[in-house]
């Protein structure tokens, strides 16, 4: 048995870094190759940026951690080149229940909205996540991209020297030195970087322990996602049961808050808590089991000057509602783009500013999010816990109370409202979810779908009216897509026309809307793009 | 719309011994599960969030005032 997890897929290399007198300096470096590191440095590299990515080990994902995976960041991974093969080994559902006590309360379809490319969630163990990205990592760097992945590099010390970072690593041959004009820390909720900088991680801490373990097993269960709440074989807790691909379970035992960890996690103990919940005659073998606490905390700022964090190195929540590395790849997305046209000079440093206000309101939406799903599973009062019973109970008779049960606000993409890169809304009667800030909704065209046509540079796209097929401004070239009526598929012209007989949408490289009007204005068009690159 | 503080419930002595009776030979625990039902069910009539933050309010300051 030699599972992926147990495969060193980019063992140490010595690299010819470690053999020179001066430190070599490089565009990027990327610390962490996990599903944040190994995206941003996919991105970069896209970009035709040249990036090294160290990591202290050299697998993919140890243990159980993320299994539900979003639309936004399956649309993301496709920009990247790798969506497809993470749907098609994935688990999609939409279906789920919820147990109370002994009964089960409701049942739900997320109904997801048609004329998406991708679906609205799929399942799928982090390790087979990250092996997608390294598969898609080798083939940039099989196509010649200027990216390099190295094993058992671990980051010892950084400095800021202004206008770049020292990086000390160590590797199983001795230390070394790099230099990087930009270093992206993804090392991780307890990343090594933000101390060694002395920068706070301030939040909360849930006083709540959860056993995780991933079980194989032949099971009848369907393909949903099934939470109880109180249930009879973990009485006053909660647990989860949801579908991973290759036959594996991932099952969520709450535990409360004062337990021995060790002792929990014994397979004597393990086994007849899960055969209580799956039934006796079930067989199962345990792929892996943990015992977490979860917090929700963010850092302050997400730049230190040439230092910039992303993933769970500068945020994390409780995985109810599968926030951390949905959001992690929504931190990236938003930053490539930008530190590529700082690179190439055509935006202002202070650009980068810009990433660190959209991603701390993003980072501040999940962790409000996820706090009040973890208080509604863990009531922290009498009250609470008698309010969130009421729910319960009122939601197996009436349908009121159902969005009122909060096992999880799933990840929905961030809409950067009030960020100084949008234009303020110029479309009458355009619809809510398209205005400046969002990211664009897909929807079917003739051939394909909207976002194949979207994404790593600047778009104009038109609807039901003409605007230039090019256009240059401050060095930046804006392409263009033409959408005219014959071909509108109605699900776009609810998208992004509304009430408006025409649209003009200008779209930024990550896919979200800069600005819109009713028709072209090159006046207006060329401030948007300016103030969209942070010059304005 | 906004919050009703004056009277506005018909035969007023009438609701309020459906109310208690609602509670009748309950255990202390039970009454306090039907209450949070009822405000559920009540808040959830009403629907507006802007009256309801305003009941909430209400609510609050007679307590503000006890203490
Ligand atoms: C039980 C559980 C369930 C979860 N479920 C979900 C879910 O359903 N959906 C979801 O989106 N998220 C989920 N998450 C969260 C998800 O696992 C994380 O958000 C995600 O792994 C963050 O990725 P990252 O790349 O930021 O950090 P990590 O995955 O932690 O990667 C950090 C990397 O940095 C490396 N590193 C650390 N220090 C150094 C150093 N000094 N030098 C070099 N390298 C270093 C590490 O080896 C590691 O490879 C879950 C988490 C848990 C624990």
């Amino acid at each position: 048995m030699n599972k992926i997890f147990e495969t060193p897929l980019y063992p140490y290399a010595r690299s010819a870094d470690q053999d020179v007198a001066e430190p070599v300096r490089h565009k990027a470096v990327v610390v962490g190759a996990g599903p944040i590191g190994l995206g941003a440095a996919i991105d970069l590299a896209q970009q035709g940026i040249e990036v090294v990515v160290v990591d202290d080990n050299d697998k993919v994902s140890w243990g159980s951690r993320a299994i539900c995976f979003a639309k936004r960041p399956l649309e993301i991974l496709d920009r990247l080149g790798c969506g497809h093969p993470m749907v098609d080994k994935g688990v999609v559902w939409n279906q789920g229940k919820v147990f109370f006590d002994t009964r089960q309360v409701y049942d739900f379809n997320l109904l997801p909205e048609d004329g998406h490319e991708f679906p609205a969630f799929i399942n799928l163990q982090q390790y087979y996540f990250e092996e997608y990205l390294l598969n898609r990592l080798r083939e940039l760097e099989t196509e010649g991209a200027s990216i390099e992945l190295r094993g058992n590099n671990k980051v010892l010390k950084v400095e800021d020297k202004g206008d770049h970072t020292t990086v000390l690593i160590d590797t199983p041959e001795g230390p070394y030195t790099v230099e990087a004009d930009w270093l992206i820390a993804c090392d991780g909720a307890a990343s090594p970087i933000r101390s060694m900088l002395g920068l706070d991680f301030v939040g909360r801490i849930f006083e709540d322990n959860f056993l995780i373990a991933d079980v194989i097993m032949e099971a009848e269960f369907p393909t949903e996602r099934w939470f109880w709440f109180d249930p009879p074989f973990n009485k006053g807790q909660s647990a989860l049961l949801h579908k991973q691909p290759d036959g594996v379970w991932r099952i969520d035992l709450q535990l409360g808050w004062d337990i021995d960890k060790e002792e929990e996690k014994k397979p004597e103990n393990v086994i007849p808590r899960l055969k209580a919940m799956l039934g006796d005659d079930v067989k199962f073998d345990l792929e892996w089991v943990s015992i977490y606490t979860f917090q929700c905390r963010r850092m302050e700022k997400f730049r230190h000057n040439r230092v910039i964090f992303a993933g769970d190195a500068a945020h994390q929540v409780s995985p109810f509602g599968a926030r951390g590395a949905n959001s992690g790849l929504q931190d990236t997305d938003n930053l490539i783009w930008k530190l590529k046209l700082v690179i190439d000079g055509l935006a202002p440093e202070s650009l980068l500013d810009s990433y660190d206000v959209e991603r701390v309101h993003g980072a501040d939406e999940n962790i409000l999010n996820s706090s009040r799903s973890t208080d509604f599973i863990t009531p922290k009062s009498d009250i609470s816990r008698g309010f969130r019973d009421a729910v319960l109970d009122l939601s197996e008779h009436y349908e009121f109370a159902r969005p009122l049960v909060n096992s999880g606000r799933l990840s929905v993409p961030c809409t950067y409202d009030g960020s100084a890169l949008n234009t303020p809304d110029a479309l009458p009667g355009g619809p809510e979810r398209s205005r400046p800030g969002s990211s664009c909704s897909d929807a079917p065209l003739d051939e394909g779908y909207l976002l194949q046509r979207l994404g790593n540079d600047f778009t104009l796209m038109a609807i039901n009216t003409d605007a230039p097929a090019e256009l240059e401004e401050s060095g930046i070239k804006v392409g263009s897509l033409s959408l005219y009526s014959e071909a509108l598929d109605p699900a776009l012209a609810e998208r992004y026309l509304g009430e408006a007989q025409s649209a003009v949408y200008l779209i930024r490289p990550d896919q979200h809307v800069a600005a819109r009007w009713e028709k072209f204005d090159e006046a207006a068009t060329r401030a948007a793009i300016r103030r969209a690159i942070g010059k304005e | 719309m906004s919050l009703t503080l004056t009277p506005n419930i018909a035969n007023a002595d009438d609701f309020y011994a459906e109310l208690l009776a609602i509670h009748e030979g309950r255990s202390k625990a039970e009454s306090d599960a039907l209450n949070a039902r009822l405000i559920l069910i009540l808040a959830n009539h009403i629907g507006d969030r802007a009256v309801l933050r305003e009941a909430l309010a209400a609510a609050s300051q007679v307590a503000n005032e006890e203490t």
